[in-house]
């Protein structure tokens, strides 16, 4: 092991996936589908294999930090691709490259019979390329290229089933709420670029001091307090922060595995890692701080909520997603970076194995994706069950597993924070802990145990995932159902989507199950053996700053850690794991035991529960008011504006103007000659008079 | 009654008047191309008279000089004048002012 990272391995990095995604796209029908998947995963093992090597490396004290390609200079500005590798960028290329190349594998099951197969290929190889890129970044311009390549690639695959109006609809949501944020981030850019004149990490961070001095012209406001809140917009929108959470329950439109890698891994991740990155700025501003913890525990609790009406099982798994988020964007706030980075890895892991397993459910229950369809299927998808279970048990915080360790870490760190919003942020992560108990193991029950729904399905309706749908099972699968050719279920088939009868599920085959195995892992042992380097060791001691006389809640963290046993034992008297006790007991009391009590509640309180319904009714303000708006203006500047003042007023009406003078012009030509002579007389008079004026003017006074 | 000597300004407004009356001439005549020439000339005979009152009245010979070339360019213009009517009126058979308006715009 070296202490030199060599650029050319660092380079092969993100450069492998791109290869992968070259050959799968452009290449698709030549190198057909075992062509695609095996250059895609390939690139994308190798980039796992390197990244692994990188980590060992940074772990042992190796850094990097050059330029690899200087692409424009403009003035004194500098525009290139670089590498800054250090232990951030280490943990999330091991992340990154491993969470892609389980999923890599797990396409190979799910979109078996899809015709678009190759292009899926390329699509996720694609986005592992960009999100590589964005993370190995040393500098502003590329970490915005990945930034809005992912984006685009979020765009791509949303929308993969591109005849399906709700999954256009879907991704055209997600691209332009995402462009909200992209507004802001922008902005936050262009005034690094105006006040510290670089678009390089290193530097603006070196100058960060003296633009901490400097105020926002024209307003009270302090200029870094600015750049970071602009900053944070961009992170909004990309960790889908409340308000501009609304894509990501629509993204769920996409095929599983997207939403396994983009949507709860990887891309959703970025405006964590970035603000991260940007530590030593967002240190200088405790305005910024603060608006980000209030933010962030908004989204933390009421999403959770969200996840509790949830009838669809992928939408439970995005409400708690956008849940988690917040929780990590409230560590944030409290300047406990390395925590809320800490909690990005582990629930990077559990989450992708919670979708992933979703996606075996679905597949085992043919496309049908509602819970109350599910049930009792512990007995016939024991490794989907066994997995799913030890991903609950990471994500509600139970002792020892991953996610305990990095929640508790956030919810101590809160408590520790001196910040004005710390109070409710507080209130909000604990109660956020009950909460998440309570839907995860409400879906857990409601799929896994209990009665056997999908003998007869209370509710039938339409599956969502039909229109050019993967299937794992040997025939391919058309709307039209019962007769397609090759279908291998024959009648029962299509009495499941008649009559609400299915058979049996059965476990997905072993491309599907492998990465649930490798991902619960992780999930369970991570938390428990890296807790110590990452957040009180020196993990990330240069790539992470924090300002500890006035942000001391890492330190009281530090102070109160003895060793991830000690925690795991100590937190057994604390009010969180009550909590989240209190949640699995109340969903297997209701869901469970008692099933008409929460029918009950649920008439009781249902102006909450229609408010829930409907997203707290964001999606129909954006829909009638911003939407509508914002077309209405269109419409008017196009009659009004380019239709009135433009073509009528400026181009045709100056085209009139000169019809009109000319008209006017013309009766000077009568024809007549003695006109013309006349004229000309009059005109030599004239000329005569106005130049011989001052002669006669003196000659008049004599 | 006495109205005093006839002087220079006498003899210059009765060119004055002259020339005042062919541009007159020009302009109100709506029948006759021939009543345009003979303005023309009025105007020329007008200022004639201008050169010659100055030549008398400043004892300048030079006025008169130039009355003679005032007169010689006044004979071929009006020839000139009148060939271009009669070729005219051959080819547009009238010689109404009215009526010659193909340059009208």
């Amino acid at each position: 092991m070296s202490a030199q990272l060599s650029q050319n391995m660092l380079l092969a990095v993100p450069l492998a996936p791109l290869v992968g995604a070259v050959v799968a796209g452009f290449f698709g029908k030549a190198v057909g589908r075992a062509g695609a998947h095996t250059a895609t995963i390939l690139g994308v093992l190798i980039a796992f294999a390197i990244s692994v090597a990188v980590l060992f490396d940074v772990v042992a004290g190796a850094r990097f930090n050059a330029t690899i390609y200087e692409w424009m200079v403009l003035g004194s500005l500098k525009m290139e691709v670089g590498f800054l590798v250090d232990g951030l960028t280490a943990m999330m290329m091991v992340v990154v490259t491993f969470v892609s190349l389980m999923v890599h594998i797990y396409t190979i099951g799910y979109m078996k019979d899809d015709p678009g197969y190759q292009r899926f290929f390329c699509y996720i190889s694609l986005f592992t390329f960009s999100m590589l890129m964005l993370v190995m970044s040393n500098n502003f311009l590329q970490l915005f290229f990945g930034w809005e390549a992912v984006g685009l690639v979020s765009y791509l695959l949303i929308g993969f089933w591109y005849k399906k109006p709700t999954a256009i609809f879907a991704n055209m949501k997600a691209f332009l709420v995402n462009r909200v944020g992209d507004f802001g981030f922008i902005l936050g850019i262009g005034l690094i670029v105006a006040y510290a004149g670089t678009l390089s990490y290193a530097e603006t961070f070196a100058r960060a001091d003296e633009l901490a001095k400097l105020g926002f012209p024209g307003t009270d406001w302090m200029l870094i307090t600015v750049i970071c809140i602009c900053l944070f917009i961009g992170a909004m929108g990309k960790s889908a922060q409340f308000p501009l959470h609304v894509w990501l329950p629509d993204s769920m439109e996409g095929p599983t595995p997207i939403s396994a890698l983009i949507h709860a891994a990887t891309m959703v991740t970025a405006g964590i890692f970035m603000v991260a990155r940007m530590s030593p700025l967002f240190e200088l501003s405790d305005t910024a701080l603060n608006f980000i913890l209030i933010i962030g525990s908004i989204t933390a609790l009421f999403m959770g909520f969200l996840g509790i009406i949830q009838t669809d099982i992928k939408r439970v798994v995005a409400y708690s997603t956008l849940s988690q988020l917040g929780y990590m964007t409230v560590a944030l706030g409290v300047s406990a970076y390395s925590v809320a980075v800490f909690h990005l890895m582990t629930h990077a892991f559990f989450k992708a194995l919670l979708f992933l397993a979703a996606g075996s459910v679905i597949i085992g229950m043919h496309h049908d994706q509602d819970i109350r369809n599910m049930g009792g299927l512990w007995k016939y998808m024991k490794i989907t069950w066994i997995t799913s279970l030890l991903g609950s048990l990471a994500l509600i915080g139970t002792p020892l597993f991953s996610g305990f360790y990095s929640k508790d870490s956030i919810i101590l760190a809160v408590h520790a924070s001196q910040l004005p919003a710390a109070g409710w942020a507080y209130f909000a992560v604990v109660a956020g802990v009950f909460v998440t108990a309570f839907y995860s193991f409400r879906m857990y029950f409601l799929v896994f145990h209990g009665k056997e729904n999908f003998r007869h399905k209370p509710f039938p309706g339409e599956h969502d995932d039909h229109v050019d749908d993967a299937h794992a099972h040997g025939g391919a699968h058309r709307d039209e159902h019962g007769d397609a050719p090759g279908d291998t279920h024959g009648d029962a088939h299509r009495d499941a989507h008649g009559g609400g009868q299915a058979h049996t599920p059965h476990e997905s085959p072993a491309v599907v199950w492998l990465p649930l195995v490798l991902l619960a892992i992780p999930s369970v042992v991570i938390g428990y053996l890296t807790i110590g380097p990452m957040l009180h060791g020196d993990f990330f001691k240069d790539a992470i700053f924090v300002d500890a006389a006035r942000h001391p809640a890492m330190q009281e963290l530090g102070a109160m850690f003895h060793g991830a046993a000690a925690m795991a034992t100590h937190a057994l008297g604390t009010l969180p794991l009550w909590l989240a006790v209190g949640g699995v007991v109340t969903a297997y009391l209701f869901y469970m035991v008692m099933p008409s009590v929460p029918v009950a509640i649920g008439r009781a309180l249902s102006p909450i529960v229609k408010l829930l319904e409907n997203k707290y009714y964001l999606d129909w303000f954006n829909e009638h008011v911003l939407a509508a708006g914002t077309r209405l203006l269109g419409r008017g500047l196009w009659k009004g504006g380019d239709g009135f003042l433009i073509d009528g007023l400026l181009v045709n009406g100056s085209a009139r103007l000169v019809g009109m003078v000319a008209g006017l012009s013309r009766l000077v030509q009568t024809g007549h000659v003695y006109w013309y002579a006349l004229v000309m007389l009059l005109g030599v008079f004239g000329l005569l008079t106005w130049q011989l004026w001052p002669a006669l003017a003196g000659l008049a006074g004599h | 009654m006495s109205f005093g000597p006839i002087t220079l300004g006498h003899y210059l407004s009765l060119g004055g008047m002259l020339f005042a009356l062919s541009v007159i001439g020009i302009y109100m005549n709506r029948r006759n191309l021939i009543v345009l020439l003979m303005a023309i000339e009025l105007m020329l005979l007008a200022v004639n008279l201008n050169f010659v009152a100055f030549s008398h009245y400043l004892g300048d010979l030079g006025g008169q000089v130039f009355v003679f070339f005032i007169l010689t360019v006044a004979a071929a213009e009006s020839a000139i004048g009148l060939a271009i009517l009669v070729v005219l009126f051959r080819n547009r058979s009238t010689i109404n002012v009215e009526e010659l308006d193909t340059l009208k715009g």
